[in-house]
């Protein structure tokens, strides 16, 4: 028998064997309110807020942009020194397209990667965002800063309704970023960009 | 039985309080700061207790059912692209890691942090055989450059100075030995790590969960290190614990609400990636990792401690951790959770570990996924007791106690005898420094003028059975 197999087998008699003999049964997941909205607020507007709450935190920032222009200058507004804006979608055109890299390594030189993020998450002020977002992944990653487009009505109240609306089954690749990247590994002092992207903006615009 | 001589956690941890008065403060604010974020967090979720119920049924269930869900994990991984390897031991993880690479000729390997890596003792195996490993995790990083493995799950070089990573990086990739801002020193690993994102042939991850449903597996990062480390070399291998399994996407979201919360004191880690297959142009490898683990699953008082999800809270919280730091622990898994996992591997090198702690619960009460930790620290003791490991110190005073509380009249007459007895003593001899090491950084407790049962004994005939409150 090859190795591999033999392994697996042995891994799966040694478990068998080994299971404790009071099975536990799978418990319901139910559903949970959340906390409060306060009177004055809709629900979706209660949601928005409390997703930019929460994307602050974490070190990111939202924009509303009224346009798809509007979204192109406050990217120079921001970004004013970038040279390479890598943009994976219709609604900014960048310097250079994400459909026309091949090579992941190619996305080294980028300054600015813009994306669109299907949802966001109120609790946690993170977008979800695949590979079919970022048509390369490494875009995600390798990018000097983010840009991320997103729905504002396109905000779910927590994790468990984040589940229900991710499709793992489609895709390669899915992540919940929750702003830009940090790292405390040095004295416990927060510092952005140990890795990943330095900065992270989110802007608020409906699909074109 | 192991040749390996019994790590002697006191004299370490005794070593890392005394260098001098800064590291040990430091480290317990640092921690501390972090249980306190904790506890905000968890205090603003109203059903923060529910979620710890079923995560916590949610494993036993995945585990007593383990061989299916193993079989589903591998059938769906395998469906959407991915190569699943299964390994019995060290070794063969090893062995099947090398010749993955080996056969794609790759060189240089970029890894993000995982614990059971750092079990398997991966990277020195690999670097023996010409493959130039680099850890991609700014802690972990620190700790391969200096030649130490991780003190901590979450934070792995959380028991250094800022000024020794300056000189650490000095020496190591030449910066200014002088400048310890903690920005610059991120920002100077930051651009030497690109060019090895970019030579890499591969990229390693471990995972912190994996989905048969779907033959998923979710990695969580505050750096972005394990997603540039799978997405930029065209080759990326996730070794996976076999307890990683959970059965189905939605109960993710109970895990990732509990997750981050429960280590750093946030609502989610910076990154959530979630891998099903290889990417587009991409080649992905899993391999399914026991060593040991469906062993544990047979030991009735410690099968539970495989429902693990390496948050950190109970270091975090841990009076004796905070103090002592990781790497007095001489293991690959430190603080509460180490006490009780490091023996599964070696009970003779691990036997003095179950006795670093205070018993205080402290650890069981944060854990997320409610292990019963500190019990099962008592029932080791027992083991080792049983065994013969008791350090000797411990084997005097326990007869001593065990004859005394088998006999309740000694005990109550040693009571009132010992507390007078304790004011007077002479310090020196209570907090000897060779018979009660313990006692070295401590002082004694004040005690209390009445002992509990004189006060219910005097509180008994003042009130009667009757509940006055007022």
């Amino acid at each position: 028998m090859e190795t591999n197999t033999l392994s697996r087998e042995s891994i799966l008699a040694a478990i068998r064997q080994n299971l404790p003999p009071q099975r536990v049964s799978r418990p319901r997941i139910p559903a949970f309110p959340g906390p409060g909205r306060p009177l004055r607020l809709t629900f979706k507007e209660h949601l928005r807020l409390t997703f930019e709450e929460h994307l602050t935190k974490a070190g990111a920032a939202a924009h509303p942009v009224g346009s798809p222009a509007a979204a192109a200058a406050k990217l120079v507004a921001l970004h004013p020194s970038a040279q390479v804006v890598c943009s994976a979608v219709p609604e900014i055109a960048g310097t250079r397209r994400a459909e026309d890299v091949h090579d992941p390594h190619a996305l080294a030189d980028v300054d600015v990667g813009v994306m669109r993020a299907q949802f966001g998450v109120a609790e946690s002020g993170a977008v979800w965002v695949t590979q079919e977002d970022l048509i390369v992944t490494a875009l995600g990653f390798l990018s000097q800063q983010l840009v991320v487009l997103l729905d504002p009505n396109e905000i779910v109240s927590d994790m468990h309704e984040a589940y229900r609306r991710v499709r793992l089954q489609e895709t390669a690749y899915g992540c919940f970023m929750a702003g830009p990247s940090a790292t405390a590994d040095i004295e416990a002092t927060l510092v952005h960009g140990a890795q990943g992207a330095r900065s992270l903006d989110v802007f608020f615009l409906p699909r074109a | 039985m192991s040749t390996n001589k019994p790590v002697d956690v006191v004299t370490r941890a005794e070593a890392f309080i005394r260098q001098d008065d800064i590291h040990e403060p430091m480290h317990d604010r640092f921690l501390w700061a972090t249980m306190q974020r904790r506890d905000a967090e968890a205090a603003a979720l109203p059903e923060w207790e529910k979620l710890r119920d079923l995560a916590s049924q949610i494993k036993e269930h995945t585990l007593t059912h383990l061989d299916e869900y193993l079989t589903q994990f591998e059938a769906n991984a395998t469906k959407r692209g991915a190569k699943v390897h299964w390994a019995r031991d060290v070794a063969e993880h090893n062995d099947i890691v090398y010749g993955i690479l080996h056969e794609r000729g790759v060189t240089e390997l970029i890894k993000s942090k995982s614990m059971l890596q750092e079990e398997c003792v991966m990277t020195p195996y690999l670097e023996t055989r010409g493959i130039t490993v680099t850890e991609s995790d700014l802690g972990e990083r620190i700790q391969q450059l200096d030649g130490q493995p991780p003190s901590h799950i979450v934070f792995p070089a959380i028991h250094k100075t800022r000024q020794e990573v300056a000189r650490l990086f000095a020496r190591t990739i030449g910066t200014d030995p002088n400048n310890d801002d903690p920005h610059v020193l991120t920002e100077a690993m930051r651009n030497n790590a690109r060019p090895r994102f970019l030579a890499a042939g591969a990229g390693m991850t471990g995972a912190n969960f994996a989905v048969a449903e779907t033959g998923t597996f979710v990695v969580c990062t505050n750096e972005g290190n394990a997603d540039i480390g799978a997405s930029v070399p065209p080759l990326h291998i996730a070794n996976i614990g076999i307890e990683k399994l959970l059965p189905r996407v939605e109960d993710l979201g109970v895990f990732l609400r509990l997750l981050a919360r429960s280590g750093e004191g946030a609502p989610l880690t910076q990154y959530s990636s979630h891998f099903t297959g290889p990417r587009k142009g991409g080649e992905l490898h899993i391999v399914l990792v026991d060593n040991g683990r469906s062993r544990r699953l047979g030991m009735p008082d410690f099968w539970h401690s495989l429902k693990c999800i390496r948050c950190g809270a109970c270091m975090n919280t841990c009076p004796v951790y905070r103090r002592g730091g990781g790497l007095a622990y001489g293991a690959t898994y430190a603080g509460p959770i180490g006490v009780i996992l490091d023996p599964t591997f070696d009970e003779h090198k691990y036997s003095e570990l179950p006795f670093h702690s205070t018993l205080c619960g402290s650890c069981s009460a944060v854990c997320p996924v409610k292990i019963d930790i500190s019990e099962q620290i008592l029932k080791w003791r027992r083991v080792m007791a049983s065994k013969g490991y008791l350090p000797l110190a411990k084997r005097l005073s326990f007869a001593i106690a065990g004859h005394v509380f088998g006999h309740p009249g000694e005990y109550h007459a040693l009571q009132k005898t010992a507390a007078p007895a304790l004011h007077h003593a002479p310090h020196f001899l209570l907090y000897n420094q060779t018979l009660n090491p313990w006692g070295r950084e401590r002082d004694i407790p004040q005690l209390a003028k009445q002992t509990f049962r004189e006060w219910y004994l005097a509180h008994r005939r003042n009130n009667g059975n009757q509940h006055t409150e007022s």
